[in-house]
């Protein structure tokens, strides 16, 4: 039994063949069929990188003229600002990032806590890179 | 009774939209919370499963909406520079105006100490609140990947739950500024 309460089978990178069914026999007569933990883990370690990318370009923005008006190029005229830039690419960043890690690991069971300590690190920096007092200490 | 069409959009950007994202956030917290081994029959699983899709998937889209319509529609009218360099259209005004938008406003301190409001109010809700649609729909995809097998994954079900509050954290700065900013300078 792992720490999910699940039994697997593990090797020093991926893990394998869930047996949900003998934690929560309920589940027996559901039928479900294994599923790997690759995009489990792209859900998670994307929404970190999505947070970390937003939370870069505000500093960037604070802290260079040529980011900011960079950033700026994306408001298409709508009088956002910066704002625009550092959202729409945070957004994108994270859909795309999602869609990448969830292909490479759609077959794969890769683990997921470390997915999830890795995307709350990044979560946890991109969250300190949007508080003022953090970023605005960047300006020139 | 009326409402400006800017007041509107600030209605439904903070008001309609954000008490949606909570509505969802109560009973997909609720629902992922009581999703162990034990307390539901295969039956049962099926049809709580079904609202447990719908409450994430709602939340996830309540917060798109309540962002990309703060972002894009309200924000602008927020921020329009039309006072002047030195705030001269804000001059002896107890709120925003026609010529003096709410950020020229609390930052012309004419009505008190209130640039604060701007530097580190607003600056870190329009920033930190984009966390909140980034998680919620990661948590929404967790739980519609997994499904019924989060009930034997005790580690998996918390951290979607960790995802669930961080993002309700992430909306909770963003509306509570939004709503005293708001009761500073309004947009109207």
């Amino acid at each position: 039994m792992n720490t999910e309460g699940t039994t697997m089978t593990t090797t020093s990178m991926t893990t394998t063949a869930h047996d949900d069914a003998q934690v929560a026999p309920e589940l027996a007569g559901m039928d479900l069929p294994d599923k790997p933990d690759g995009p489990g883990a792209a859900m998670m370690i994307s929404a970190g990188i999505g947070i970390f990318v937003l939370g870069l370009l505000t500093v960037l923005a604070e802290a260079s003229l040529g980011w900011k008006e960079w950033l700026l190029k994306w408001e298409w005229g709508q009088g956002v600002g910066p704002l625009a830039g550092k959202t729409t690419v945070a957004a994108l960043v994270y859909f795309v990032s999602l869609a990448i890690l969830w292909t490479i690991w759609r077959k794969k069971n890769v683990k997921l806590q470390k997915a999830f300590y890795i995307g709350l690190a990044l979560g946890a920096l991109g969250a300190l890179g949007t508080y003022p007092t953090f970023f605005q200490s960047f300006a020139p | 009774m009326e409402l400006t069409s800017r007041e509107t959009w600030a209605v439904i950007h903070g008001l309609v939209l954000g008490t949606l994202y909570l509505l969802a956030f109560g009973g997909a917290l609720a629902g992922l919370w009581s999703l162990r081994p034990g307390l539901v029959t295969t039956a049962g699983i099926k049809e709580r499963m079904k609202r447990l899709y719908l409450g994430f998937g709602a939340m996830a889209v309540a917060a798109w909406a309540t962002v990309i319509t703060g972002t894009w529609i309200v924000y602008p009218w927020y921020r329009e520079k039309i006072a002047g360099k030195d705030f001269a259209g804000c001059t002896g005004l107890e709120l925003p105006s026609a010529t003096c938008s709410p950020r020229d406003f609390l930052l012309s301190n004419v009505s008190g100490d209130t640039e604060e409001w701007h530097h580190y109010g607003m600056e870190w809700k329009e920033h930190v609140a984009w966390a909140a649609p980034l998680l919620a729909t990661s948590a929404f995809l967790l739980v519609l990947y997994y499904g019924p097998r989060l009930i034997a994954r005790k580690w998996l079900r918390t951290t979607v739950i960790v995802m669930l509050v961080g993002s309700f954290l992430a909306a909770v700065v963003g509306g509570a500024l939004g709503a005293f900013i708001n009761k500073v300078a309004p947009i109207s």
